[in-house]
């Protein structure tokens, strides 16, 4: 968007216009002139950084946002590369994209869906952003991504673990590297029906909302597989923050084990409770009673304290893994930080590295130029291992890790330990597979 | 003219006259230097102001002329809005039905609600109204799912029948929101040297709005029945006794001012085809209560200042990272530099929360009539400079608009 | 019959934070009349003294183990609590322990403390101002006050554990003859039940047996009549504030080991609490307790997957239905006082 020019130009865009097939419908403030909104013209491109900075996820959203000032440091050539160094594709060159400088503006998501619109709108309407990123909860990541699809911009998504986000509501500007809940159970069901045999009778307790229900769906139908039983499935108010009523009577339904479908303060708190209520020093049916989180982050492991040792769930990355690629991401982010990164920051990291990379690739930041370059995109060095963005519905195929809650750790961000590295192949589905369906990706859209 | 006093048209032509020339005002500093990070003038916020202008001169109608202090009125929003957007899945993109209907809808809602919660007043009358939005909010979340599509909030999709309009529109995309015609998100950028004024159809379609439910209001404040409503604020027991019943006036404003609500609803969905639960939340309402506090209550300009108050802060300082703050101090020298951006950061950014918080107190505290007074003791300042100062109104007996004393 | 005592045990608990952080709001709301939307803050702000005891406690010193590294390769830094190297590790051990019990004793001064300065710099000069204003600068300040934690303490909530002496549950099945682990309960929330009932009792006692407490209760009746005696009822008050202020900070502190707090876990409470006062009735203390434990037992009753399946999402709602029923039903809430915040 040039800044300086001096003549009216454009158009108030009708319908009619549109219509007569002479132009695509003008998305919110694109000029004519330009081929797609927010075309960069100048000699620095912006990304819009949008996290939750208050509520409740404002820690995660912080260290969201420390990644993604680390990766516009690395894009532009400060810094110690990160990453950059060992990503397999060479098309970055450390002088920002394209030899424009990354430019970024942050926003607050309020984890709302309107303020996370009200601020991705303004990114792109005020900021002139190209690329819209962040997200902590599945509800902002498909509001968000909807808008992003409508003005024309990328939206690349960074915590969001519902199915429904590369599922029903999946679109073709909007790219996931983030797992989702399916893979948590297939990457799961595996390791719990070793560890805890297959003769097993869980009890859910699930998070009354869109992304509860798929994480419940998903980790219930795997866990069956393995021959396990679902005793009962029990929906709670996202509101509630004293889980006793509901923990309770778990040990008098006859299940040994208990599934919470919680994330973020609900899963810290219905986790305390648990402990609290001594279920785990319980036997039923003759087996040790056990616990599992399906979705577990640094900082929940961190709010639940020492409730969560031996209590086993899946994450998207870690910081303990011994690749070469997290290895230089953890180094980098430690000195500039002083602590590791939680995995948050590692897929908002890789998602502006990968979106950067597929610019270059493509030689334009026009939006389906970049979609055409990430679909079907095979790459490795991001710390996830060998990993393919899958064409047919934009979601990141990886390993997967099944973690456990460390016992003796040796800090204060040793919490989690990693007991398994599910591969690729065992966490992949049919993109029509039932629940993800429903959905189309739609066509690319470029804006004006 | 139009049934008004000349004060009142010289106001109407002030808030006309405002609203249609935002892009200009909100837009005071040039692209591209420091000073544009405080520039509001983009089409959302822009329409931000005036739907939540819209939204607070209703609620107004009920909390500055009965007295009665609603906690629920974002429910009446919420429906609203999903209404609209039902109507953009079944019927056509055009505004016009989906905020009829969206009016309609909230309307009803608000009968229902308000016949049963005006049995009571004072506290008691605030806390039926929070626990009507809050079941409403709990339920769209969670059991409501299919109609609202809870957490995600309710969306256009592709396979919408849509049976007035296409499905899918010329590109293979979904269709946007329109008037006969004209997308609302249109947008008309006019550059003037290094400014950059950006003129969007679908902010115009709400000022436009804004002038009429402004001026609706104002009738409202003006009329027999605007009198009846500050009776029953002033003394309702006395009113019982003259042998009027004070229940169908307060039940009747609180109708106006729940379809006010819808019409702010319907137009945000109108402008933005998303409705989610988040807006029916009691921080939503109190949001409202806030709005309205701030500027002024019982005043007719008063909510929408607080409105455009406080959106301004949640927009505009909630982008203000550490960057934006060492570009401004970059011309000091560093020590110097990093203590400014040092001092100021816990108030911006991640910190806008507690500047807000801060502005509350402050104007509660300063100005007891909200940002009216303050625009009030600034005319005072300007018109009687020949008078001594030392005017203190905070120790003088104002005509507060007391709530429920 | 077991899953009904079970719920019943669990609304008491419930319904013993409910009533505590009700209480001190309907001191404040009830009877000195002010709409104080800062009082989830001043409960969240106890549970932080809770935290800033055990963080106090534990508040260490680095040495270099050159023999470990840490995550960048550097040498391990090993933190030593001073607490630990002052009284050896097993007195210090048990301070740190019991932190959150000991953060009683630095709660009641500091909340009294923050009440008195809150009502003394603030709230004073909003006692005859509407109600809205109140409402204003009263949000306001919660906002303040929560953004103040936030800052120092993050937004991640802050674990916060019970002492080793009260971890694990009670099995009360196998105390009235059934069988094991049919109904347990753990013990902190016990703990927390009795502590709820000694405050609830000693607040009782105080406005009941002495003569400050018959002054305030003159006053909540008829301010003017007590200050035309010659009584200043203003000085009375600000001690009611800060007295309020410090049921509410230890209702928090307490609170801490069962959910670990956080910065906007007075937000999450404040609606609650006042649903609880309103339901109980206006300007009567044994009204906001009755209501809470009532509130507590009934929310309890509503998670029980029988009620549940029969009423699919009453466990969202039930708070709400019972505070429309009981409005509806009894004008003044259960116990509420003629006159008290009504018109």
């Amino acid at each position: 968007m040039s800044k300086t020019t001096l003549t009216r130009r454009g158009v108030l865009k009708t319908g009619a216009v549109a219509g007569s097939g002479l132009a695509l419908p003008t998305i919110f403030t694109a000029s004519s002139a330009s081929a797609f909104t927010n075309e960069p013209t100048g000699g620095s491109v912006t990304f819009g950084f949008n996290v939750p900075q208050t509520g409740p996820y404002a820690d995660e959203g912080a260290d969201e946002l420390r990644a993604y000032e680390l990766a516009v440091e690395h894009l532009n050539g400060d810094g110690d590369g990160g990453m950059l160094n060992t990503f397999s594709s060479k098309a970055l060159q450390g002088n920002g994209i394209l030899g424009k400088k990354v430019d970024f503006v942050t926003g607050d998501t309020q984890t709302k869906s309107d303020a996370a619109r009200a601020s991705a709108k303004s990114m792109i309407e005020k900021d002139g952003a190209i690329m819209i990123t962040g997200g902590s909860s599945s509800g902002v990541a498909v509001a968000v991504q909807g808008l992003c699809q409508e003005a024309g911009v990328i939206f690349m998504a960074a915590l969001t673990h519902s199915n429904d986000t590369t599922g029903k509501d999946k679109k073709a500007n909007g790219f996931r590297h983030f797992f989702n809940a399916y893979m948590s159970g297939a990457a799961l069901a595996p390791v719990l029906a070793k560890r805890y045999g297959s003769d097993r009778r869980a009890y859910h307790l699930t998070a009354d909302y869109t992304w509860g229900w798929t994480q419940e769906e998903s980790i219930a139908a795997a866990t069956e597989a393995f021959g396990w039983e679902t005793v009962e499935k029990v929906r709670t108010p996202l509101a509630a923050t004293d889980f006793s009523s509901y923990i309770a009577p778990v040990l008098n339904s006859g299940a040994d084990v208990l599934i919470l479908n919680h994330y973020g303060g609900n899963m810290v708190n219905s986790l305390t409770n648990a402990v609290q209520f001594g279920l785990r020093d319980k036997m039923v049916n003759g087996k040790q009673f056990e616990i599992v989180v399906p979705l577990y982050s640094e900082l929940m492991a961190k709010g639940a304290g020492e409730n969560i040792k031996g209590i086993l769930g899946s994450t998207n990355w870690s910081w303990t893994l011994q690749d070469e690629g997290t290895k230089a991401f953890v180094k980098s982010f430690g000195t500039k930080y002083g602590f590791p990164p939680s995995n948050a920051a590692q897929t908002s990291y890789a998602q502006t590295i990968l979106y950067a990379d597929a610019v270059a690739r493509a030689g334009s930041f026009n939006p389906c130029a970049v979609v055409e370059a990430l679909e079907g995109f095979e790459f490795d060095g991001l710390g996830n291992g060998p990993t393919l963005y899958r064409a047919e519905d934009h979601q990141c195929f990886k390993d997967v890790l099944v973690m456990q809650g460390k016992e003796n750790p040796a800090n204060e961000y040793d919490l989690l330990e990693i007991v398994d590295i599910t591969p690729r192949a065992q966490v992949e589905y049919a993109p029509d597979h039932p629940m993800f369906a429903g959905g189309s990706l739609g066509k690319c859209n470029p804006g004006a | 003219m139009l049934g008004l006093e000349k004060k009142d048209v010289t106001l109407l032509a002030v808030v006309a006259l405002l609203a249609f020339a935002a892009p200009f005002i909100l837009n005071p500093f040039p692209e591209g230097s420091e000073m544009a990070q405080f520039n509001a003038g983009y089409p959302d916020l822009m329409q931000r102001f005036v739907i939540f202008g819209i939204f607070a001169i209703g609620y107004n109608i009920l909390f500055g002329l009965t007295g009665y202090l609603s906690f629920g009125h974002a429910a009446f929003l919420g429906v609203g809005s999903y209404s609209a957007v039902w109507m953009f899945k079944l019927l056509s993109m055009n505004v016009i039905p989906a905020i009829i209907l969206s009016i309609i809808v909230a309307g009803l809602f608000s009968l229902v609600i308000g016949f049963v919660s005006l049995r009571r007043s004072g506290i008691y009358f605030s806390i039926l109204t929070l626990a009507f939005a809050q079941m409403s909010f709990n339920l769209a979340y969670s059991v409501l799912t299919p109609i609202t599509n809870g957490e995600t909030g309710l969306q256009l999709t592709l396979n919408d029948p849509r049976i007035l309009g296409a499905s899918t529109g010329a590109d293979g995309s979904i269709p946007v929101t329109s008037l006969f015609g004209i997308e609302m998100r249109s947008t008309y950028e006019m550059h003037a040297g290094a400014w950059l004024f950006q003129f969007n159809a679908g902010y115009y379609v709400c000022a436009i709005i804004l002038v009429a439910a402004f001026y609706l209001a104002m009738r409202i404040f003006r009329s027999p029945f605007g009198l009846m409503l500050r009776a029953v604020k002033t003394n309702q027991t006395r009113l019982n006794y003259t042998g009027l019943n004070a229940r169908p006036y307060t039940l009747a404003a609180f109708v106006i001012s729940g379809m006010y609500a819808g019409l702010a609803g319907g137009l945000m969905a109108s402008m933005d085809p998303l409705a989610g639960a988040d807006r029916m939340q009691w921080t939503a309402s109190g949001e409202v209560v806030l709005m309205t506090i701030l500027g002024g209550t019982g005043t007719l300009l008063g909510p929408v200042l607080g409105a455009g108050f406080i959106k301004y802060f949640e927009n505009i300082f909630s982008k203000i990272n550490d960057n934006v703050l060492h570009g401004w101090f970059a011309a000091l020298p560093d020590g110097l530099e990093d203590t400014l951006v040092f001092i100021v950061h816990p108030f911006v950014g991640k910190g806008w929360n507690m500047t807000l918080g801060l502005m509350f107190m402050a104007v509660v505290i300063f100005l007891p009539g909200g940002l009216m007074e303050g625009g009030q003791r600034l005319a005072k300042l300007f018109r009687k400079k020949d008078k001594p100062s030392g005017d203190d109104s905070e120790h003088h007996p104002k005509q507060a608009p007391h709530v429920a004393e | 019959m077991d899953a009904i005592l079970l719920q019943t045990l669990n609304g008491l608990d419930k319904g013993s934070a409910y009533a505590l952080i009700a209480l001190g709001l309907t001191l404040i709301f009830g009877t000195l009349g002010v709409v104080n939307f800062a009082h989830g803050a001043l409960f969240m702000l106890g549970a932080f003294c809770a935290v800033t005891v055990s963080k106090l406690l534990t508040l260490s010193f680095e040495t270099v183990d050159p023999t470990r590294v840490d995550f960048l390769g550097n040498p391990l830094k090993v933190k030593t609590a001073y607490v630990e190297s002052w009284f050896g590790p097993e007195f210090g051990g048990a301070l740190i322990d019991w932190a959150v019990p000991l953060s009683i004793l630095f709660a009641i001064p500091v909340m009294i403390g923050i009440g008195y300065v809150v009502e003394r710099g603030l709230i004073k000069h909003f006692y005859k101002r509407p109600h809205a204003d109140q409402i204003l600068v009263t949000f306001g300040l919660a906002i303040v006050l929560q953004e103040v934690v936030k800052y120092f303490f993050g937004a991640n909530p802050i674990p916060t554990p019970a002492p080793d002496a009260f971890k694990g549950s009670f099995d009360f099945g196998a105390l009235i003859g059934m069988e094991a682990n049919a109904i347990i309960y753990p013990y902190w929330r016990m703990v927390y039940f009795f502590f709820a009932a000694v405050i609830i009792g000693a607040v009782f006692a105080f406005l009941q047996f002495t003569t400050f407490g018959m002054v305030v209760r003159a006053g909540m009746a008829d301010r003017e009549t007590v200050g035309l005696l010659g009584i200043n009822i203003d000085k009375k008050f600000t001690i009611m504030f800060g007295i309020a202020a410090a049921v509410a900070g230890l209702a928090g502190a307490m609170y801490a080991p069962i959910n670990s707090p956080n910065y906007h876990m007075g937000m999450d409470f404040l609606v609650l609490s006042f649903v609880v006062v309103v339901v109980g009735g206006m300007g009567s203390l044994p009204g906001a307790v009755l209501a809470g434990f009532m509130l507590g037992i009934l929310e309890s009753f509503a998670s029980m997957n029988a009620i549940k399946s029969l009423l699919p999402g009453i466990d969202q709602i039930i708070i709400y239905v019972v505070a429309i029923i009981i409005l509806l039903t009894r004008p003044r809430g259960l116990m509420g006082r003629k006159g008290v915040m009504e018109d």
